[in-house]
Formats: structure tokens, C-alpha cells, sequence
């Protein structure tokens, strides 16, 4: 397989010692197995994530992404961005189609980056790492460095929403999205059906309405239980965080005994890929995914 | 500008929101069926849905509208938008909605999603990079030293978890990740909001 070269735009959740830095590690152990080269977008800056707008508006929100846009096509000229967050790929994609749509917004937001001496000529693709999986490598291509099955596991595909709603992966639905389920087969494993596989965990607003978000938390993990799943796997730093971190105080508060491992694609790939208990960044897991660390080894 | 209707939208709260809300021109194609109502995941929680919220604005009803909480009750799921039947942009128009109200200084006070929303952005503008420990903690305080330190404590389980897990990192108050060109940044987004400013008529 040729090597894919693709700018990166990780995210500010990937960073090191941040919330979702196992999920980096295990993207780029991932990428070395496909042979996928991800550089580094030089000094990119937070796409503002979902809850932007309320301080940041339009433009100013708009100028943010646009400046990543800028220094990609500055440094890594024509090659696609790739966000492994699903709020940056949401934000970053939704601010290009704005400015494509409107030479206005386009010129302003120009005017905007020029007081840092950028310029954005308009020309990147925006794209959702699982897309390049998808659609760059392929589901046999995703096969075959495969050295362990993931045979016996059964795993709850939890897509969430922001990279199944607005924009979505191309040919999926909106309400039963496919490709995370098909993405654990190839793997070996075991995609249970469930009923709460694209619900909002909250997003943002499980740290400002924690009560609410709570309750949309505790019905993605028990129908997940309900269905026989032993783990839930998803695309989305927010939606891992939310339902993994935030398990311990529903029991608190609510007498219940969750207690479901919430891991990302990339670490089930790694660990299929022969990758350890440190490459795959199950350390990294606030609730220990013990049966994919004995296969995984130390 | 202040909380007052400015004199060319007298009368015509419409034609205000289509001219200054993001997304807001789309507002008069809502039919009324009520698929985002019930598509909503925290529709229990607000006191207005999005569709009523459309034919407020047709009503002229600005002052509640305005400061209605029901905007910072979106979660950017976007089930809203995939399902509309009409196809209009209904999570851009609430957070256009929103992001106004907040701007006019309408939106209601101490609303907890407001107040988060405020944080997010000063924190991620302030380095180029948002810092996790500071935006959480700034939530945990924003009601005042004992109530944060009640907060903090009640979550401290949660804390201790991700520090074992090594994704959360206590350094991060001191300092934490940061863009080499925040100065660049900070200038564009400078002017990014005197144009925009201008553009929607705020004056601050």
C-alpha cells in the first residue's frame, strides 16, 4: 500500500495529560500499522468546539478554524486535514462550507486573518479521520494488518452525534448508521444492536447541566448492557469522556452499578493489530477495559 | 447597543432576525409540524421549542424570545437539522439566536450553559488552546469560593480518576498548552469581532 500523507489537526483534547490523550496514542499506533503519515498542522490553534457561538459568534469563530486552514495550506499544501475530534471536524467542516458559500464571509474572514499576516486561499478538504478509513483505506484494507481477532467481544458501536449529524460519513444514515458496527466485525468482534447508538451523551452541557446529561448518559449505558454488550466503542473524545468518566457519579447518586468500559475505534485496531496495552492506550482508561488488555498483553 | 429594538426593526421582529441571526433568514420557512420538538434530547427541559420559538419571532414576541433559556438548552446534537422536513438549519438558528440574545445582553442571567459558553471561549482564545483544568474548575467557582469548593469536592472522585488515568494533569493551572502566536491569534479574532460588530450593529 502506498503511504497516505494527510495535515493533522488533532484537537486540544488529544494533548498530552488532556482528556482524550489515549485516544492520540492509539490513533498513532493505528497509523502506523495502515501506513498512514499524519503531520502535524504547525501551531494550530482550538476549533471553539460546539459551544462556541455563544461568546464567539460567527466571524470570530469562522477566523479561528480559518486560521488552521491557513497555516495548512501554508505548510502541508494539498493535503486533506484530518480531525480525529469530532467537534473539530464538525466546526472546521462547517466553517468551510460557510466561506465556499459566501465570497463575503469569505473576504471578511481574510481581512480578519490578515491581522496575522494569513491568508486563506479556500482550497483544503476537511475530513473525519474514520472517513479516511472508510474511504481512502477500505474495510479490507483495515483487515489485513490484523494479527489478533477480536472473536468473542461484544462491543456496543456508539456513533453519538457529530460525526453522524449533520455531515455524517457519506452513504450512512442519520438514525442507523452502519460503519461503526462493520468496522468491529472486521475486527472479529461482536457489534451488538442497541437502541441508544446515536444519542446525544449532552455534549458540552454535561458540565453546565450535569443532572440532564446524566440521565442521557445512564440510557446509552444500560441499553448497551441491556443488549449484552461488555464494552462501548466510540468515534468521539466528548462522548468517551461523558460516558466513561461520568458512571461513577450516576451510581452515587442513583444506587446503580454501571460500570461499562467506553474505549475508542483506534484502540480496538490497535489491539488487533498486535499493538500492547500502552500502544493501544487502554492506561489511559478510567474504567479498565480488563478483557481487551488480556489480549492486548503487557 | 442596547437591550432597546433598534428603530428600523420597530414592529418588525422578523425582518430583525433575518437580518442579524445567523442562519436567521430561514426562520419564516418553518411549516409548525414540531419534528424538532420532538427530536430534541433535553425537549423536557425548555420552555420553548424551537418551533415555537419560530413563531415568536413571526409574533414579534422579541423580549421573550430573547430571554428565553430555551437556546442554551442545545446540545449540538443536530437531530434537529437531519430531520426538519424543510430542511432548515434549526441548531445554527438556535445558537445564532442565542449568541444574539447574549450579545444584546437579553439572554437570561446566570444561565449555567451561557455562563460555560463564556468561559469556553475566553479560556481557549486566552492560549489558542483550550485548558481543560482551568475551564473545569472555572465552572466548579464561577458561583463563588465555597460553592466551587463544595463542587470541587463532590467531584473530586471523577478528578482522581482521570489523574490516575493521566488525562488530566494539575501542572495545567500553571501555565498548560499554549500556540507560539497567541499575539496573531488574539489580533485576529480582534478584528474578527469589530467586523462582525459592525456588521450586526453591536457596540461593545
Amino acid at each position: 500500500m502506498a503511504k497516505k500523507e494527510y495535515a493533522f489537526y488533532p484537537g486540544c483534547s488529544s494533548q498530552l495529560k488532556a482528556s482524550a490523550s489515549n485516544y492520540l496514542v492509539s490513533v498513532n499506533a493505528m497509523c502506523r500499522k495502515l501506513d498512514i503519515k499524519m503531520t502535524e498542522i504547525p501551531d494550530w490553534n482550538c476549533c471553539g468546539a460546539s459551544i462556541g457561538y455563544g461568546e464567539g459568534g460567527e466571524l470570530p469563530r469562522h477566523a479561528l478554524n480559518a486560521r488552521n486552514f491557513a497555516l495548512s495550506e501554508q505548510h502541508l499544501p494539498g493535503r486533506d486535514i484530518v480531525a480525529t475530534c469530532a467537534a473539530c471536524w464538525l466546526g472546521a467542516r462547517e466553517t468551510k462550507e460557510r466561506l465556499d458559500a459566501s465570497s463575503e464571509l469569505m473576504k471578511e474572514t481574510n481581512e480578519a486573518l490578515a491581522a496575522a499576516g494569513l491568508h486563506y486561499k479556500g482550497e483544503v478538504e476537511i475530513r473525519h479521520m474514520v472517513e479516511v478509513l472508510i474511504e481512502d483505506i477500505g474495510y479490507d484494507g483495515l483487515k489485513a494488518p490484523a494479527v489478533k481477532s477480536l472473536e468473542g467481544l461484544k462491543f456496543a458501536g456508539y456513533v453519538g452525534c457529530q460525526t453522524n449529524r449533520p455531515f455524517g460519513i457519506a452513504g450512512e444514515s442519520f438514525e442507523n448508521p452502519m460503519y461503526l458496527d462493520k468496522l468491529v466485525e472486521t475486527l472479529g468482534g461482536e457489534a451488538v444492536p442497541y437502541d441508544q447508538k446515536v444519542t446525544c451523551c449532552g455534549g458540552a452541557l454535561a458540565f453546565s447541566e450535569p443532572e440532564k446529561s446524566q440521565k442521557q448518559i445512564r440510557d446509552i449505558v444500560e441499553s448497551a448492557y441491556d443488549h449484552g454488550a461488555e464494552m462501548i466503542v466510540t468515534p468521539c473524545p466528548l462522548c468517551q469522556a461523558n460516558v466513561e468518566v461520568y458512571q461513577s457519579e450516576i451510581n452515587k447518586k442513583q444506587g446503580t452499578k454501571l460500570n461499562m468500559p467506553v474505549l475508542y475505534y483506534s484502540q480496538l485496531m490497535t489491539v488487533a493489530y498486535g499493538g500492547n496495552m500502552k500502544d493501544s492506550g487502554l492506561d489511559g482508561q478510567v474504567i479498565r477495559a480488563a478483557k481487551l488488555e488480556k489480549l492486548a498483553g503487557k | 447597543m442596547s437591550a432597546q429594538v433598534p428603530e428600523r426593526y420597530r414592529n418588525d421582529f422578523l425582518r430583525e432576525v433575518e437580518e442579524r441571526v445567523e442562519e436567521g433568514r430561514w426562520v419564516k420557512m418553518c411549516m409548525q409540524c414540531g419534528v424538532c420538538a420532538g427530536s430534541c434530547p433535553f425537549g423536557p427541559h425548555w420552555e420553548h421549542s424551537p418551533q415555537k420559538i419560530f413563531m415568536m419571532i413571526r409574533a414579534g414576541k422579541r423580549a421573550e424570545v430573547l430571554g428565553s433559556d430555551s437556546m442554551w438548552m442545545c446540545t449540538s446534537c443536530y437531530n434537529c437539522i437531519v430531520r426538519c422536513p424543510r430542511k432548515l438549519p434549526i441548531t445554527h438558528i438556535m445558537h445564532g439566536l442565542a449568541n444574539y440574545a447574549h450579545r444584546l445582553g437579553l439572554a437570561p442571567k446566570g444561565q449555567p450553559t451561557r455562563e460555560f459558553a463564556r468561559l469556553f471561549w475566553d479560556n481557549c482564545i486566552k492560549q489558542g488552546r483550550a485548558n481543560e483544568l482551568k475551564l473545569t474548575l472555572g465552572l466548579y467557582f464561577k458561583d463563588g469560593l465555597a460553592a466551587g469548593i463544595k463542587t470541587a469536592l463532590a467531584m473530586k472522585g471523577i478528578g482522581l480518576g482521570m489523574f490516575k488515568a493521566k488525562r488530566i494533569n494539575p501542572m495545567e493551572l500553571f501555565g498548560g498548552h499554549r500556540i507560539k502566536d497567541v499575539k496573531g491569534l488574539h489580533a485576529i479574532i480582534a478584528k474578527a469581532r469589530e467586523i462582525e460588530d459592525r456588521r450586526k450593529g453591536y457596540t461593545s
